[in-house]
């Protein structure tokens, strides 16, 4: 089995976000960014359904500095990494047509992604490239099972789980559950220097979103501690039921 | 003119609650250039609760029946409204997990820009400006989108209108499609729960229950709200496995905004706030008073919440009596 693996480097979830100078990006300064943590979820499924034979192949587009988290894939135990090497725009579509245009003729039985990355929360890029490919695509997976040629998958949807089946290959957006991504151990990390690393320069075609600003939340209003312990509790329903009214 | 599509969800043949909020959406923004909404819904017959669509807002009820549309069938879906979608100026699903699904598909079938889990919606000219948090509510972001863009606006955003239209019925043509996608079935859990993202009231625990079976006294303050409640966790318990990651609220979990939520046990890191910190009423019980929950919460009380929690329930028992 042959899979594409799409990945993005992000800030860590941790990290203290702040508007930067151009009032349409962040910050990056003291930063730390990491690969998506959806993404290690696709990394992990790559990695297993490969352990047997196979391929698993890491695709990230972005400037150079995606290098270092291919890296990070590579480390982990994908197997190559390609490098679309541009700059990604606002508009989903305009760069999962660039993601399509590369996949496209790679022979790969399944693309993995995460089912969004925790910086534009675009969550756009599988369900589009199941589009412009012509493949089937299930979003947000928490589980997977492959068995001649299909893919069973369960996914989460309000109020329950949606179980649906699709013929490879197909495209699919891996969601937390799916399995417990491994850390990358000290012989993988050497082990990645030594692994092949494609550069491919890419380019978006028609841009149809942009950004006009990126501001920062308002903030809530200082609220109160009601008192300690149970004895609180009498104001705090009464704050609930006059004040806040929502009992 | 200014039409714009609304694409409705149903499941079982009945329609998913959050239709009129994403009519009102529709509606504000058809208003906004004395056009008009046409509602659309893809069953596999009759749909209930569409009769309700032109008070909430749609001059229109598009029907598209298909024997496939018993169930969540996106190829289909995708392929009647790019069949129809060049009369619109805009196209609009719930930011819900099917509609969250669709509308990147119906962007890239239709060559169109995609605003994703959108809070605010409006015209710029010729352009449609959004409004969403990024990095999980941590920014928000305002994006201008050209085209016919596939906006997907989250159900708590636009509150239902009440606008006495009665919608008039149209069928839709459905295309041939190829299914490459079956969805099989929903397997509801076992006990009859509410999802964190759609509850009025959201009960959330941390570490600070210790272990897993504590989750109990969170489950019995929710019941205390007879079906209006969820309980939701931190990341740090679900990374524990005390509580299954569908309850996980924060940056890699959901995003909710429910009218009152109680975060009991959590101290509040960065990317569990950024989860919740749109609820309405924010109610924080912990027992570290510099614990940075309470910088967020209207409401805190310092305490052990074994010895706070039974009381709370007891006391939201009597004062909703």
């Amino acid at each position: 089995m042959k899979i594409a693996v799409l990945i993005r480097r992000v800030p860590d979830t941790t990290a203290k976000i702040v508007v930067g100078s151009s009032g349409t990006t962040i910050d990056p300064t003291g930063i730390k960014f990491v690969a998506n943590p959806y993404d290690e979820y696709a990394i992990e499924a790559a990695i297993t359904l490969t352990a047997d034979g196979g391929e698993a192949v890491a695709v990230a587009f972005g400037p150079d500095v995606v290098q270092e988290t291919l890296r990070t894939a590579l480390a982990m135990g994908v197997h190559r990494a390609v490098h679309l090497q541009g700059e990604p725009a606002a508009d989903g579509l305009a760069n999962a047509r660039v993601l399509a245009e590369h996949l496209r003729d790679g022979g790969y039985d399944l693309i993995l992604c995460g089912k969004l990355a925790v910086d534009d929360y675009n969550q756009q890029t599988g369900p589009m490239l199941g589009e412009l490919l012509g493949l089937p695509c299930a979003t947000s997976i928490t589980s997977l099972e492959i068995a001649d040629g299909t893919a069973k998958v369960m996914r989460e949807v309000e109020g329950g789980t949606e179980a649906a089946e699709c013929a490879l290959p197909a495209v699919l957006s891996c969601d937390k559950g799916l399995n417990t991504p491994r850390l990358p151990g000290l012989k993988g990390i050497m082990g990645a220097k030594k692994k092949p690393l494609e550069v491919v320069p890419v380019s978006t075609g028609p841009v149809l979103a942009t950004v006009v600003s990126l501001a920062m939340p308002p903030e809530r209003p200082a609220g109160r501690i009601v008192g300690e312990g149970p004895d609180a509790v009498a104001a705090l329903i009464e704050a609930l039921t006059s004040e806040a009214k929502v009992l | 003119m200014t039409t714009i599509l609304a694409v409705l969800e149903q499941r079982d043949g009945a329609l998913r609650k959050g239709a009129a909020e994403l009519i009102a959406a529709a509606r504000q923004l058809a208003d906004a250039q004395g056009g008009t909404v046409d509602a659309l819904v893809f069953g596999a017959g009759a749909v209930s609760g569409t009769d309700a669509l032109g008070a909430a807002g749609a001059d229109r009820l598009l029907a598209a029946t298909h024997a496939d549309f018993a169930h969540y069938c996106p190829d289909g879906i995708v392929a009647t409204v790019a069949g129809i979608a060049a009369g619109y100026r805009a196209i609009v699903t719930a930011a819900t997990a099917t509609g969250k699904d669709l509308a990147p598909r119906i962007a890239a079938a239709i060559g169109a820009p995609c605003g994703m889990d959108v809070t605010a919606v409006s015209l710029s000219g010729e352009a449609i400006r959004v409004v969403r948090p990024v990095y999980a509510g941590k920014a928000i972001q305002t994006l201008e989108l050209t085209g016919t863009p596939v906006i997907a606006v989250r159900p708590a955003a636009y509150p239902p209108i009440s606008a006495g239209k009665t919608a008039e019925a149209v069928a839709v043509t459905v295309p041939p499609f190829t299914r490459r996608l079956t969805v099989t079935g929903i397997a509801a859990p076992e006990q009859a729960t509410i999802d964190v993202t759609e509850a009025r009231v959201v009960v959330s625990g941390g570490r600070g229950l210790g272990e897993a079976d504590k989750f109990a006294l969170l489950e019995e303050l929710a019941a205390a709200f007879e079906g209006d409640a969820a309980v939701g966790a931190s990341r740090a318990v679900v990374d524990a496995g005390w509580i299954g990651h569908g309850a996980q609220v924060g940056q890699t979990g959901k995003t909710v905004a429910p009218e009152l939520y109680f975060a009991i046990g959590i101290s509040g890191a960065i990317q569990h706030l950024a989860g919740m910190r749109t609820a309405r009423t924010i109610v924080a019980i912990n027992r570290d008073k510099d614990a940075p929950i309470f910088k967020v919460a209207d409401y805190g009380i310092v305490g052990d919440l074994f010895e706070v929690v039974p009381v709370l329930t007891a006391a939201v028992k009597a004062a909703r009596g």
